[in-house]
């Protein structure tokens, strides 16, 4: 069945993704065919909106399903049961009253409490217009009791007026009326109580509660599974996955960030006790390029989150569009008075290799259909070259959502899905390329552009492309994306 | 550190062959009570090597865990209980983890393993943020 799926207008890379992941996570799929990935639900939009206006439709199998994934998600501010649409209030009355009745009917019936919301898009609406527009709904017959406050049924009527259309591109909405039965909507209430404001340990680079969340939606985080940052910091990823009943696990190079915090009460542990989650069943300090794990390990994370260290100065090269940034950084010395613990050595950690040690990682130890979602940077100096990411031959990437951060840089939020075995082919390889990396420090740090199979083979034409702005339609941008 | 962890982890110091299971060397152990979550249980009944978690287990004071067991012992609850307490209930708080080639220790403190050693084979990959 087909439902209005109303986003929040933010974020708009990361709404569908989001959903998808989730129906997939409350079991959309009934026989899952796993040459079949991406996975995806079917999309359609209202006549003439552009997919980055927050009014979508989504097909899904039961209503049940279109509850959980909008009372799990981040994105969704609500979707409904649509009783009717039109382009005028004449229109949206014809539409509801040929909506079939078995349908409306037991939704109505006098033992029932109810409430109308009226919300504008695009528009305000004053109280006075509210209530004249819920009496002009009088054609339905409501014969339940009305109840503001957690209601049996909550009825919604949109309006929708031209939006979008000041930036010089055409709006991404026109003016439209849809009224519904509310079936589910997000719990925003998550992210002023997990905000970083009030976060006891913060460092840095702490991931906002909003995007963390998204993140651990993306990566199925569920109970009974196990989720492995080797990114950890402050373990701002991993509360959000412990918040959805995941087991989480954490390593980090930085013995100061994961052993000692600000003390007794300000680390690491303590940003899981302030919310009355369960503590990561295990924190490491460790070397994501010198793995720890036993060898005869594999398949034991259901999902590999993080936002790696991408300390990343940005690579010179103007042609070729839009760049990944591949430089590295400049060599991170240990001060004096912090060496306590390791003899600190100058090798830098770029982001190829950075990458490379990461899918590795997350092909021998993710499960089967396990997820690795992560963050990548990308410069935007311009918007017409295709994008190209990191590929591994155990995994598929199944969605891309970028935020711009800055007039230049973009991060983009892979998911991707292990669907191959770990084979002795791929780890042989793995392990030339791990050894090829520390020979070649020196030289790649000196030309900054060592090729790496980590991006494949399409990625050479980086070097060689000619002018960009030919291949590609520009991506219209909207202001959603910058927030 | 749990026990979980340490069926995960070994010593990767370079050139080792077999560093796994890291000796426990243990100063002090806590205990401390969790949720049983029966199916992550199972799922990591699966992946954990026997043999080096019940001689971990024994290092850490608690005898309770069979020689021997098989997947069809996680249908006794009696068994759950002590896999499960086993597995993550009993913590090392401060200690070593003992690499079985070398002899070379890595530090537990204040229950967090460190897995990188002072020592010039490492190239430590720090990078800033
Ligand atoms: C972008 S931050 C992630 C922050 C984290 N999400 C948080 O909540 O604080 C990257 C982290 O990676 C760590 N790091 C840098 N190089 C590393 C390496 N080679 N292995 C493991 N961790 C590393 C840094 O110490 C830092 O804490």
């Amino acid at each position: 069945m087909w439902y209005l799926c109303v986003f929040f207008h933010r974020l708009l890379d990361y709404r569908k993704p989001e959903v998808e992941s989730l129906a997939q996570l409350f079991g959309a799929i009934e026989d899952p065919r796993n040459d079949d990935l991406p996975f995806q639900l079917q999309w359609k939009l209202p006549p003439n909106y552009h997919t980055d206006s927050p009014f979508h439709f989504v097909n899904l199998p039961s209503e049940q399903l279109a509850h959980d994934i909008a009372a799990r998600s981040i994105l969704v501010k609500g979707m409904y049961e649509l009783w009717g649409e039109g382009s005028s209030y004449e229109e949206l009355k014809e539409s509801v009253l040929s909506y079939p009745d078995e349908r409306k009917l037991p939704y109505l019936d006098s033992d029932s409490t109810f409430k109308i919301t009226v919300d504008g898009f695009g528009k305000v609406i004053s109280l006075e217009e509210q209530k004249e527009l819920i009496q002009g709904l009088s054609y339905i017959p409501f014969k339940g009791r009305v109840k503001l406050k957690n209601p049996d049924h909550n009825f919604w009527l949109i309006e929708v007026d031209n939006y979008g259309g000041n930036n010089g591109l055409p709006p991404i909405v026109q003016k439209r009326i849809f009224f519904g039965r509310e079936v589910g909507g997000a719990d925003r209430k998550l992210i002023p109580t997990y905000q970083l404001k009030s976060r006891n340990y913060l460092g840095p680079t702490a991931m906002d509660a909003e995007m963390a969340f998204l993140m651990a939606n993306q990566a199925l985080a569920t109970s009974g599974k196990l989720v492995y940052d080797p990114f950890v910091g402050t373990g701002s990823v991993l509360v959000a996955a412990a918040h959805f009943g995941a087991m989480t696990m954490g390593a980090d190079i930085d013995i100061r960030v994961v052993r000692d915090g600000r003390g007794p009460d300000c680390n690491v542990w303590s940003n899981f006790k302030q919310y009355g989650l369960p503590m990561p069943v295990g924190l490491l300090r460790a070397d994501n390029n010198l793995p720890p794990w036993r060898s005869t390990l594999k398949e034991v994370f259901d999902a590999i989150i993080c936002d790696p260290p991408y300390g990343v100065r940005a690579g010179g090269r103007k042609s070729g569009g839009r760049k990944l940034l591949r430089g590295a950084v400049e060599p991170y010395t240990v001060p004096d008075d912090k060496r306590t613990d390791h003899i600190p050595s100058t090798a830098p950690y770029s982001l190829v290799e950075c990458v490379h040690d990461l899918l590795d990682l997350a092909a021998k130890m993710l499960v089967m259909g396990g997820r690795l979602v992560f963050f990548y940077p990308v410069l935007r100096e311009d918007d017409f070259a295709e994008d190209h990411f990191p590929e591994h031959p155990c995994f598929k990437l199944i969605s891309l959502s970028e935020q711009i951060l800055s007039s230049r840089y973009s991060r983009v939020l892979l998911t991707m899905v292990k669907t191959g075995p770990y084979t002795e082919e791929i780890a042989e390889v793995a392990r030339i390329r791990h050894i090829e990396f520390k020979e070649n420090h020196v030289k790649w740090l000196e030309d900054g552009n060592l090729h790496s199979a980590v991006f494949s083979p399409a990625d050479g034409h980086l070097t060689e492309a000619g002018d960009p702005k030919l291949i590609k339609d520009p991506k219209p941008k909207y202001r959603g994306k910058y927030v | 550190m749990r026990l979980l962890t340490h069926n995960m982890l070994s010593s990767n110091i370079k050139g080792v062959v077999n560093g796994f299971p890291l000796r426990i060397e243990a100063e002090k152990v806590a205990e401390k009570s969790v949720e049983m979550n029966r199916e992550f249980l199972k799922k990591m009944f699966q992946k954990v090597h026997w043999k080096a978690f019940v001689d971990a287990s024994r290092a850490m004071g608690y005898t309770e865990l069979p020689e021997k067991a098989d997947s069809s012992m996680l249908n006794s609850d009696e068994f759950l209980n002590r896999f499960h307490h086993a597995l993550l209930e009993l913590h090392l708080e401060e200690g070593a983890l003992v690499c079985p080639e070398t002899g070379r220790r890595f530090p537990v403190n204040k229950g967090i393993p460190n897995m990188l050693l002072p020592q010039e084979e490492v190239l430590l990959s720090i990078i800033i943020c």
